[in-house]
């Protein structure tokens, strides 16, 4: 059980004995063929990426899929993981992020396309369920910054990482000119980030 | 390719892959000279990272099995060497020093590698052929969209009559049906659409084989895998080229 730490009071990714910190520390382990460093990173990081992938996919079977495809290639890659460059969180989720919004994009083109024009809601609605597990300070201020989004910032956001959509197909969903979604995406995501204190990454 | 001045504002759709495969490549291409955009990315990516809590969600117990077996059969690769200019240089660059080309190319190579990998979160997804990179982004390249019919997204062909090349990059197609590809064509002046190649996933921008600096047209059709010798009749796209 030594992996279920409590949440830290100081959920901002800095330095210092806090989560990042030890995630950053086991993945430098593994990176040298440690396989129990491994397995607790992944313990202390799966149920957000599997839970992500089952977000964008909606099929628990692809999310598995991508979710071990994801692990496999940090596993393979750890030792180009950067700390200096963005937390080991962060660069888990963009890969799983990646790799799920690739095979919606391959296997769906078309039908998503489609769906698009019938499903405007598809996305946006928050999906109560899967927060219970993660009940914590830092869900809270989440939540709170988002609430903070103009409704519009909001859905662009939810709709083009949640929802693994396009900022075209962002803008044709919300009834946007084309043009217009990314620069909601980008205003709604930095409103985000600044609510949330993320601080400067990646500047090297 | 012409970036215009606002290319900025793709640094938030970027950081949550909400960019066609073209404005991703561009964006890419942009962010290898400016430090700003890197920054803002790492920034946006990180607190997208946050939004991702509220959706977690315990795998099954299988799925730790299977990565934890299957980590016992991968080596871990090395890390990078020392002295990178940005985040996770390619892992291609390495293997260009590892089969010892001559210096020369090598330098060549590593210096258009560098600034196109140098950015990327993905080294490893950076495989894509390098003559795709410089014809996307030679100073003399035109651009090319067409629509495919019933919505099945667009193709757009970039073709630099200076290095005699075009490159085809597909977004939102969907794959090919099951025992079919997309195969590209080029017609020369006065004569018949001749193969130039495949595109087997419309994922990954694809180079037109042939001389598309004298080409009077390309054009984009499906075909029974491995390819046709002639187009059938299940052309897709077709792209007028100005004669130079």
């Amino acid at each position: 059980m030594s992996h279920l730490r409590p949440v830290p009071d100081d959920p901002s990714p800095e330095e210092g004995g806090s989560l990042p910190a030890r995630l950053a520390e086991l993945l430098k382990r593994a990176a040298r063929g440690d396989e129990k460093a491994f397995a607790e990173w992944y313990d202390a990081t799966a149920a957000r990426a599997f839970g992500l992938a089952v977000r964008v996919l909606r099929d628990r079977a692809q999310a598995e899929e991508v979710t071990q495809e994801s692990y496999l290639d940090c596993w393979r890659h750890a030792a180009r993981f950067d700390p200096a460059k963005g937390s080991a969180m962060s660069w888990l989720l963009t890969i799983v992020h990646r790799k799920a919004v690739d095979r919606v994009r391959a296997s769906e083109a078309s039908f998503r396309r489609d769906a698009a024009y019938g499903l405007r809601d598809a996305g946006v609605a928050h999906d109560e369920t899967a927060e219970s597990a993660t009940a914590s300070i830092e869900a809270h201020r989440v939540r709170a910054a988002l609430a903070d989004l103009t409704r519009k910032q909001r859905e662009a956001v939810e709709l083009a990482f949640l929802g693994g959509y396009t900022h075209t197909e962002v803008a044709t969903m919300l009834d946007l000119p084309v043009g217009t979604a990314k620069t909601r995406i980008r205003d709604g995501l930095i409103r985000l980030r600044d609510a949330l204190g993320v601080g400067e990454v990646g500047t090297a | 390719m012409n970036p215009t001045s606002d290319i900025h504002a793709l640094s938030g759709a970027f950081a949550v892959d909400a960019l066609g495969d073209l404005e991703r490549a561009q964006f890419e291409h942009h962010l290898a000279e400016c430090a700003e955009c890197r920054a803002e990315v790492a920034s946006l990516r990180e607190t997208a990272a946050l939004l991702a809590q509220s959706e977690a969600e315990a795998p099954p117990e299988s799925l730790r099995q299977g990565v934890l077996s299957g980590i016992g059969q991968i080596r871990p690769l090395p890390p990078e060497p020392p002295a990178q200019p940005a985040q996770p240089a390619p892992a291609v660059r390495t293997d260009v020093r590892r089969r010892r080309l001559p210096q020369l190319l090598a330098a060549a190579a590593a210096v258009v590698l560098l600034a196109v990998g140098a950015v990327l979160w993905h080294p490893w997804q950076h495989d894509r052929a390098n003559v795709a990179d410089q014809v996307l982004h030679a100073p003399d390249a035109v651009t090319i969209t067409e629509k495919l019919p019933g919505g099945a997204g667009e193709i757009t062909l970039v073709r630099s009559v200076a290095l005699g090349k075009a490159v085809m990059i597909a977004d939102d197609v969907p794959q090919p049906p099951a025992g079919k590809t997309y195969q590209m064509w080029l017609q020369q002046p006065g004569q018949p659409m001749v193969s130039a190649g495949l595109m087997p996933d419309p994922k990954e921008p694809a180079v037109l084989s042939g001389d598309a600096s004298t080409a009077s047209a390309a054009a984009v059709s499906v075909e029974p895998s491995g390819g046709s010798a002639h187009p059938s009749a299940d052309v897709v796209a077709v792209f007028p080229l100005k004669p130079t």
